[in-house]
């Protein structure tokens, strides 16, 4: 049977160009549950689904604060997650104690990007299997970075990683404007949760168990809301199920939502 | 018997009272101390203990610091002092940090020189590598770094023998100005002088701007002459001062050196009256 002779380590390329365990940490990313983060002109906003192991157990942690002004959310491997973060800390807290200045997003997100890439160049090591979205606040402003196992490291007004991801980065094209636009911090993590229902398999919906949410920006410490806390944001939903399975099964509640001006937008463009 | 005897001793323990040996215990209570212990080597060739810095050897004195309206102004002179020689006359004791900071340094003209290499590698690690242009070095970020350094010298018993005023700009663009000594105790005011001119200058400016927060007030050119003042005073009382100095002044347009600049307004006519210091015979 064919065997592939070039992904036994991240050093060696295949003939036709590419390293193959470096694109093996990019799919183990696809494998964990989505993340999706967003900003505004002034904020930004991250969104998690979190899942559990067994009924009885408890959820992963998807997001993780750095520090007052930056928090990240992960896909992906959680123990390589936390390894990043509590670099990121260390990092954060050196700025603080040496120069008396928090730590510039921009220079975060590259210092772990420059430490995933020696893991794609040095023989005997395994690159990181997850990827992170990195919001912070700092002088220059918002900003939502995704950070991904290859090293590289590019800004967003709005991204997804994770399982079913590329639902949510078409909810976030599609409203785009109004993201950027937001003037409210409410309005943001709306979409933000939004974007994260169209993630969604049928049988799936958000609950203040496997949502966490987070928001940092002008004004406004890093903060995480999970569990009890999560709820006042999914009161804000007109559903907490995906949109997209909605419009298959249940016609009679059409009635109901008619007067809510984004569900029948939503329909419009399904429906197109 | 033998209980006896270290109970006698150490209902005896007593300090040892010779001035060389002062404070330490007694030679019936532990033996005699071993030398050899305080004689430890740098390597086999060298036959001296290893000797951290005792004192500065070429030093600059004062550096004056004044906040004004719209920035900054310092002056150091370009003497350096060997004890009481005034060894060398051209050290140039305030450097530009970044695009909008300044530090003065007094104390030993060599720890100068390592902080200066230590600030030129911070510039390059914070303004030029690996930076999207944001993120300046300003005036805070230099100060707490150099408080970094001088309180872990300090707690290495190798202190760099300086006192150091960083001046320049705030994160809210306000003027800043901050004090740093060989101890790594920092404090900030309008008005900073190190060495003699914290007793002879820091009055003169004070009489300028008597309460802190008062240097909004204040224009460039009142502070640049009571600086040149200053200047004067310590000329006359520092026997360790230098005509020549430097004046550096930080404000919106940028960071403006001007050096050379001379004490003005001298008179000495007070010194032919002068009696009892050896020179004049009665």
């Amino acid at each position: 049977m064919f065997r592939n002779n070039y992904d036994n380590d991240s050093v060696t390329y295949s003939p036709t160009g590419r390293l193959f365990q470096v694109e093996y940490a990019l799919e183990a990313i696809k494998q964990g549950s989505a993340a999706v983060g967003l900003a505004s002109k002034t904020h930004v906003v991250l969104v998690g689904l979190k899942r559990n192991a067994e009924e009885l157990g408890s959820y992963q942690k998807k997001l993780i604060k750095i520090d007052d002004h930056m928090g990240v959310a992960l896909a992906g491997l959680a123990p390589d997650a936390r390894v990043l973060s509590n670099f990121l800390r260390k990092q954060a807290m050196n700025s603080k104690m040496v120069f008396n200045r928090p730590l510039s997003v921009s220079k975060a997100v590259y210092s772990i990007a420059d430490k995933a890439q020696q893991n794609t160049q040095s023989y005997g090591s395994r690159p990181y299997g997850v990827g992170l979205l990195v919001s912070g606040y700092d002088d220059t402003g918002a900003h939502l970075y995704e950070f991904q196992p290859s090293g590289s490291v590019l800004e967003y007004y709005g991204a997804s990683i994770g399982a079913r991801s590329q639902a949510a980065r078409t909810y976030l094209e599609r409203n785009l404007e109004k993201i950027r636009d937001c003037e409210t911090p409410e309005e943001l993590i709306v979409h933000g949760l939004n974007a994260l229902r169209d993630t969604l398999s049928q049988d799936v919906e958000l609950t203040f168990k496997n949502t966490s949410v987070s928001i940092v920006g002008k004004d406004t410490k890093f903060t995480t809301y999970d569990d009890e806390d999560v709820q006042q944001w999914l009161d804000k939903l007109d559903s907490v199920t995906n949109s997209t399975h909605r419009d298959e099964d249940d016609d009679e509640e059409a009635g109901d939502n008619a007067e809510d001006q984004d569900v029948t937008e939503d329909r419009m463009e399904t429906d197109e | 018997m033998v209980t006896v005897r270290s109970e006698s001793n150490l209902k005896n323990a007593t300090m040892n009272h010779d001035p060389f040996a002062w404070g330490r215990p007694d030679d019936n209570v532990y033996g005699k101390y071993n030398q050899s212990i305080a004689q430890a080597k740098n390597n086999e060739l060298d036959a001296f203990p290893k000797m951290h810095t005792q004192q500065p050897i070429i030093t600059g004195t004062s550096v004056l610091g004044i906040k004004y309206k719209n920035g900054i102004i310092m002056a150091a002179d370009n003497i350096g002092s060997y004890g009481s020689l005034l060894r060398f006359s051209n050290i140039e004791r305030i450097i530009k940090v970044g695009s909008e900071t300044v530090v003065g340094v007094s104390g030993d003209i060599s720890d100068f020189q390592q902080l200066e290499r230590i600030l030129e590698e911070l510039v390059i690690s914070e303004e030029n590598y690996d930076n999207q242009g944001e993120n300046n070095l300003r005036a805070p970020h230099v100060h707490e770094y150099l408080t970094r350094v001088l309180y872990n010298r300090r707690n290495k018993m190798n202190p760099l023998w300086n006192s150091i005023i960083v001046g320049g700009f705030d994160n809210d663009k306000t003027p800043f100005l901050k004090y740093i000594d060989l101890l790594g105790v920092t404090y900030g005011s309008s008005t900073l002088a190190t060495g003699f001119g914290s007793y002879l200058a820091i009055p003169l400016l004070r009489k300028l701007i008597p309460d802190d927060k008062d240097y909004s007030n204040i224009e460039e050119e009142d502070a640049k002459k009571v600086i040149q003042e200053c200047m004067r005073v310590l000329f006359y009382r520092d026997a360790r001062s230098g005509e020549k100095f430097t004046l550096v002044t930080v404000n919106d347009e940028g960071v403006k050196f001007e050096k050379d600049v001379e004490v003005t307004g001298q008179s000495w006519e007070f010194a032919k009256n002068l009696v009892g210091y050896g020179s004049k015979q009665l």
